[in-house]
């Protein structure tokens, strides 16, 4: 039975498998849809408001906590932002540090979320403990490389979750360079096991759905931008400097989200692995574009369900990129920098793109060095207008085709393709029929 | 039958579940002698009760607040688990500002005034006060840190599984660092909060070049007056000693500064 000619109350209440809390409500009388919302139901944790007070170096370290899976981006992010209203210049060599530890959250994340979240639903399984007993091979492999890619991050930043040996100008104990070595060669003997993640990927029947979009992400001129570059929109094809960044978030607020809403050229737009895909494909590495063809993933791409492809891409280019870096950093070594700082007057804005999109961090400090006005924007809250766009899209579209279950189905796993971390973004999903 | 574990998240950054995640190695071990029945970062499935319910996350709200009384009706044991759901973390420090003045710092005076007269905002809006999980509920166990210390997590399991109560020695990070033959941060004229801060992390921050700055909570009897003076002596001011004392703090603030 399809859902053409019914009354009905779809209410998906906490969507599963998502960091955070959200809830999808679908309204249909007589087979018209009504009302199409996307909420978000989590509690606030006012980050922006009780960062006052604090010193610029103690800010990346508390603000990471706005979320622990992109905690690494929201200390890069911040640690930007400080920077640039502090007048603080950064080695190449903290750089090329800050641009590994970034890599390696992306690889971190991206094999999570494909696997752990993604996979389940093409599958057909519930969840990824099913898979334990059905593919042990997959789940074992998910594993090993989750279990590389938090190494790389401790290596890196002296703990996966949280790390502390980064901070404003460089680094407050440098990573080991023989841990460094290790982790090159665990990654060199990784990558078939990455790329028998491209084959399971490959086999996953993503649906047909394609809604045109614009896309936002950073755009650098030498490189598939993740941590530097300017704000570039599909759109416009141009870009706007990382201090103009509210211009193009325009937040505003609804009843039914704790999280903000932003758009820019139109109703909405969407960041992450398939705008950046989308946004800077010809800077892909070589084989991350090859995986992109194999995927069948041809920019530009419209079907949200091909993030999932787009992060299999990144997975790639961050794995081999990450190659190349170790290996300059073992080339050239690491210097000890000084990375004492006197706390001062000023305002100033900072950017990355993290797993799930770009994301904006500003601060300002008073005379004295202390913060006196906060403001983050998280990918999450950028994109769940885009995704409610896409529900709205889906809905009617598929109403004739699906029953209640497949459409419940489909809701979640499309809010899960955009990996929405909702903790960040305040936290997203529950699906249940009321009639 | 083997025991059902579930976990429930709240306000916080779902870092301690992550941590749990990032037990490879002993992950699909610990699931054959467990029967995981909820887990909502990785899991679909629900269920009505549970042996072990581990709780990350602070209570901000209201209707937090029964989700959690529900959680506690139907569980033999409770775990608060990381500083958010043990003494409300870093997100405490907004108790000190008034709600009105959070809503309007992080929406703007418009938004403020909707979400404080418009009904249809309240239920998911009208946050009350940041809580620990403890200040509601029964907690029977906590795993102190920002983030958990898996380490403790296991032993925890471990010991319920076999019916004996997990023992947790009250010990300073200070005793931690010593042992990991650290220079002590006041030496590099830092100053510290591992003299009056629960061990058990082995001093991890200050391993890695940092300083500790208390994410496990005050130890009980910890001799705040004396750490003071410490702080004091090495010039910092009295808002600064309160400062980092609130960084990690929560809600486990020393009545001392509630009077200031
Ligand atoms: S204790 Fe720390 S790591 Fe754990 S949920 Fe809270 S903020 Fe995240
Ligand atoms: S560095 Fe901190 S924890 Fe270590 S000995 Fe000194 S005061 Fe104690
Ligand atoms: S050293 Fe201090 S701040 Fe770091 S983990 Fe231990 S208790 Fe927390």
């Amino acid at each position: 039975m399809t859902l053409a000619t019914l009354d009905c109350n779809i209410d998906i209440h906490h969507v599963t498998r998502v960091e955070g809390h959200g809830s999808i409500r679908i309204n249909v009388r007589e087979g018209v849809v009504e009302e199409v919302k996307l909420s978000i139901v989590e509690a606030n944790r006012f980050f922006e408001s009780f960062t006052r007070g604090m010193r610029p170096d103690e800010i990346p370290w508390i603000v990471g906590r706005i979320c622990g899976i992109c905690c690494v981006g929201h200390q890069l992010a911040a640690t930007k932002a400080v920077e640039a209203s502090q007048g603080i210049e950064v080695s190449p060599q903290t750089v090329l540090l800050r641009k590994m530890l970034n890599q390696s959250q992306f690889l971190q994340s991206h094999i999570l979320h494909v696997y752990f979240l993604a996979i389940p639903d093409f599958v057909g399984a519930p969840s990824v403990l099913p898979l334990v007993k059905t593919h042990p091979e997959v789940v074992k492999r998910a594993l090993r490389l989750k279990k590389l890619a938090n190494d790389y991050t401790a290596v890196l930043g002296g703990r996966t979750l949280h790390p502390m040996a980064n901070t404003l100008k460089g680094w407050r104990r440098l990573p080991d360079q023989e841990a460094i070595a290790q982790l090159r060669q665990r990654l060199q003997d990784a990558l078939p096991d990455l790329h028998e993640t491209v084959a399971i990927v490959k086999t996953l029947n993503i649906p047909p759905f394609e809604r045109e979009t614009e896309f936002v992400s950073l755009k650098h001129p030498d490189e598939y931008a993740l941590y530097d570059g300017e704000i570039y929109s599909s759109d416009t094809r141009a870009t706007v400097p990382v201090a103009d960044y509210r211009q193009v978030t325009n937040e505003f607020t609804v009843p039914h989200s704790t999280s903000r809403w932003s758009r820019w050229h139109r109703d909405s737009y969407a960041v992450g692995a398939l705008a950046r895909v989308n946004n800077n494909f010809a800077q892909l590495g070589p084989e991350a574009r090859q995986v992109a063809h194999d995927l069948g993933l041809r920019v530009p791409c419209f079907n949200p369900y091909m993030n999932n492809c787009a992060q299999v891409v990144e997975i790639i280019h961050c794995a081999h990129d990450s190659l190349a870096m170790m290996t300059t950093l073992l080339e050239n070594g690491l210097r000890e920098e000084p990375i004492d700082h006197q706390p001062r007057e000023g305002q100033g804005a900072g950017a990355v793109e993290v797993p799930r999109g770009i994301l904006f961090h500003e601060y300002t400090f008073d005379r004295d060095g202390r913060c006196c006005d906060a403001n983050a924007i998280i990918p999450t809250s950028q994109n769940v207008n885009n995704i409610e766009q896409d529900m709205k899209a889906f809905v009617p579209r598929m109403l004739p085709l699906m029953s209640e279950k497949e459409l419940t189905l489909n809701m979640e796993m499309l809010l899960r393709a955009y990996d929405p971390c909702i903790s960040c973004a305040v936290h997203l999903l529950d699906v249940s029929f009321v009639k | 039958m083997k025991p059902k574990v579930a976990f429930f998240d709240f306000a916080s950054c779902e870092g301690c579940q992550l941590a749990l995640l990032n037990c490879e190695e002993i992950l699909l071990d610990l699931l054959t002698q467990v029967e995981l029945v909820e887990f909502r970062e990785a899991l679909s499935e629900t269920a009505p009760r549970y042996d072990i319910a581990f709780i990350e996350g602070s209570i901000n709200r209201e209707q937090d607040l029964l989700r959690l009384q529900d959680i506690r009706a139907r569980s033999t044991f409770l775990v608060a688990m990381g500083a958010c759901a043990c003494n409300g973390n870093v997100q405490a420090r907004a108790n000190r500002i008034a709600p009105a003045e959070n809503y309007r710092r992080v929406y703007g005076e418009t938004d403020r005034n909707r979400v404080q007269t418009d009904p249809e905002f309240w239920p998911l809006w009208s946050h009350t006060r940041v809580r620990p999980v403890g200040e509601i509920v029964t907690v029977d166990f906590q795993l102190r840190g920002c983030p958990m210390v898996a380490d403790e997590f296991l032993a925890l399991v471990q010991s319920l599984l076999q019916g004996t109560i997990p023992h947790v020695p009250a010990n300073a990070v200070c005793v931690e660092c010593k042992m990991n033959e650290n220079e002590c941060v006041f030496d590099r004229g830092d100053t510290c909060m591992g003299q009056i801060t629960w061990g058990g992390c082995h001093a991890l921050c200050i391993t890695q070049g940092y300083r500790c700055d208390g994410c496990r909570g005050l130890l009980p009897h910890a001799n705040l007056e004396a750490h003071r003076a410490l702080l004091r002596e090495k010039g910092l001011s009295d808002t600064d000693i309160q400062h980092r004392y609130h960084l990690f703090g929560g809600t486990q603030t020393p009545f001392w500064e509630k009077s200031r």
